[in-house]
């Protein structure tokens, strides 16, 4: 145990989250940090204590948010008070989604709302320049484009990162100013935002070896 | 700017070690699996796969301890493979720290546990191992049959109906080998890859035959170019024995215009 504030991935229930402990740990551990630092939790108390939260998930928005909202949404809120505190937050996957206010995946569900805008599903039968099928799930390698130096400081200038997901979040006009990083799947999509402490990416960084190890270090570095 | 196409090393394990052993520069060693895969994670695959070929389903845990330890130090995609039999087999493979189980003879007998698994995971979480043969080695219009255990089993099974089918079941992926090239180092099959990547929506990765880095590309450059329009590449000697690195495939794949993972990673941040 460390005695510092703990950096906790919330745990909503949904997927593995050890991959993402693994790899927080082996970035804290590169940036010289206590690996001691990372835990899971899923309780609104130990997520106000936390130096920082990252939020992992695979699956469906839908499941998120009613996880998120479940018991009077005391998760929801512990949450939403650290992100509006500008605490740093880390959102990873559905973790980005649930910034949003909504997903076609999900007609009545309510994301976060921290950011405006929905969350669409890929078109299917979609293709590329060379005239070959683009798949639905987007699921491989492919590159990030930063929107500007700021964005390029923790995203890298193209990076290559590990996607795996059939749903992209499409921000509204009062939320553009939060997109960090745009990627290519029959057209440009947002794939990662940000707002001073919060960045959230549509990719898993815990999967994409040392350019993801390299966005958890930018994370982690400077955390108090 | 698209999606890259994967080089997946793959290793095949029994009772914890590596059975065809990989010939690299430092490794301390050569049949420790976890050795083999942080290697190859430093020399940029994009994916590592293991294949449990123990006999005996009691050395379960051996397997697992070892998927455990890998994930524990290697970032990229894990998939595991051999063996898996009932939902709790894959349950534990998932818990142990892979991000794909992969399935093959019990899928063909429970075609259940595509579903089951696809729900309770997702998708992306289940790769179905397809293990096709000729059914007239000259001849492809005669179609290829569908075979389990290694092998050994018929299953009657026609591959292009048992692909639409477990493409259909929710598979993530389907991971085909061609029983007429696994070891021959005579390419991939590309009759039967062409013939699958247009009867399935769902990703595929070409396996068995690899000898060289041309028969790598033509597998996953586009069918209209000649070549399969695989979405990821599966071999295991070429890259074990040390002849070519994955660096050097992937130098490879991209003079011949096929998108690849670039993973020199400037430290611009």
């Amino acid at each position: 145990m460390s005695d510092q504030a703990p950096i906790v991935v919330v745990d909503v229930g949904l997927g593995n989250l050890r991959s993402v402990e693994r790899a927080l740990r082996a970035a804290l551990v590169a940036e010289g940090m206590d690996p001691a630092r990372v835990r899971c939790a899923s309780d609104p108390g130990a997520l106000r204590e936390a130096a920082a939260l990252v939020m992992p998930g695979q699956g469906a928005f839908g499941d998120c948010a009613t996880a998120l909202h479940r018991h009077g949404g005391a998760l929801a809120k512990a949450v939403g008070a650290h992100i509006a505190d500008d605490r740093p937050y880390l959102g990873i996957c559905l973790g980005l989604q649930v910034l949003f206010e909504s997903s076609e995946e999900a007609g009545g569900a309510h994301g976060l709302g921290v950011f405006r805008g929905s969350v669409r599903r890929f078109r299917d039968g979609m293709i590329d320049a060379k005239g070959e099928r683009l798949k639905v799930p987007h699921m491989g390698w492919n590159q990030v484009l930063p929107t500007d130096d700021a964005a390029a400081a923790w995203l890298g200038r193209a990076h290559w990162y590990y996607f795996v997901h059939s749903y992209f979040v499409a921000p509204e006009e009062a939320s553009l100013g939060c997109v960090a990083g745009e990627t290519d799947h029959g057209g440009r999509f947002v794939s990662a935002v940000a707002r001073g402490r919060l960045w959230a990416v549509q990719f898993h960084p815990e999967k994409s070896q040392a350019a993801g190890i390299g966005l958890l270090r930018a994370f982690v570095r400077g955390l108090p | 700017m698209t999606v890259a196409r994967r080089l997946i090393p793959c290793l095949d394990v029994k009772n914890g070690r590596v059975v065809k052993g990989v010939r690299f520069v430092g490794l301390r060693d050569a049949g420790d699996p976890v050795d083999c895969a942080r290697a190859y994670d430093r020399a940029g695959a994009d994916e590592i796969t293991f294949l449990d070929i123990t006999a005996s389903h009691e050395a379960r845990d051996i397997l697992l301890d070892v998927v455990e330890r890998t994930a524990d130090e290697v970032f990229v995609p894990l998939t595991v493979g051999g063996g898996v039999r009932t939902r709790e087999d894959v349950d534990a493979i998932l818990r142990a720290g892979a991000d794909k189980v992969s399935v093959n003879s019990s899928a063909v007998t429970n075609p259940g546990l595509i579903e089951a698994v696809a729900g309770a995971y997702g998708r992306q979480a289940l790769v179905v191992a397809i293990d096709a043969r000729r059914r007239d080695p000259n001849n492809p219009g005669a179609g290829w049959g569908v075979f389990t255990h290694g092998g050994r089993v018929d299953t009657g099974l026609d591959a292009l109906a048992w692909v639409r089918e477990v493409d259909r079941l929710g598979a993530g992926e389907i991971l085909l080998t061609s029983m007429d090239r696994d070891g021959t180092g005579l390419g991939y099959d590309l009759e039967l890859v062409r013939a699958v990547v247009e009867a399935v929506g769902c990703p595929v990765i070409a396996s068995g035959g690899v000898g060289s880095l041309e028969h790598l590309a033509l597998g996953v450059l586009p069918i209209a170019e000649g070549g399969g329009g695989a979405d990821a590449a599966l071999a295991a000697t070429i890259f074990h024995d040390g002849h070519f690195t994955l660096g050097q495939a992937r130098d490879y794949l991209r003079a011949r215009g096929v998108v690849v993972r670039d993973d020199a990673t400037p430290e611009d941040r």
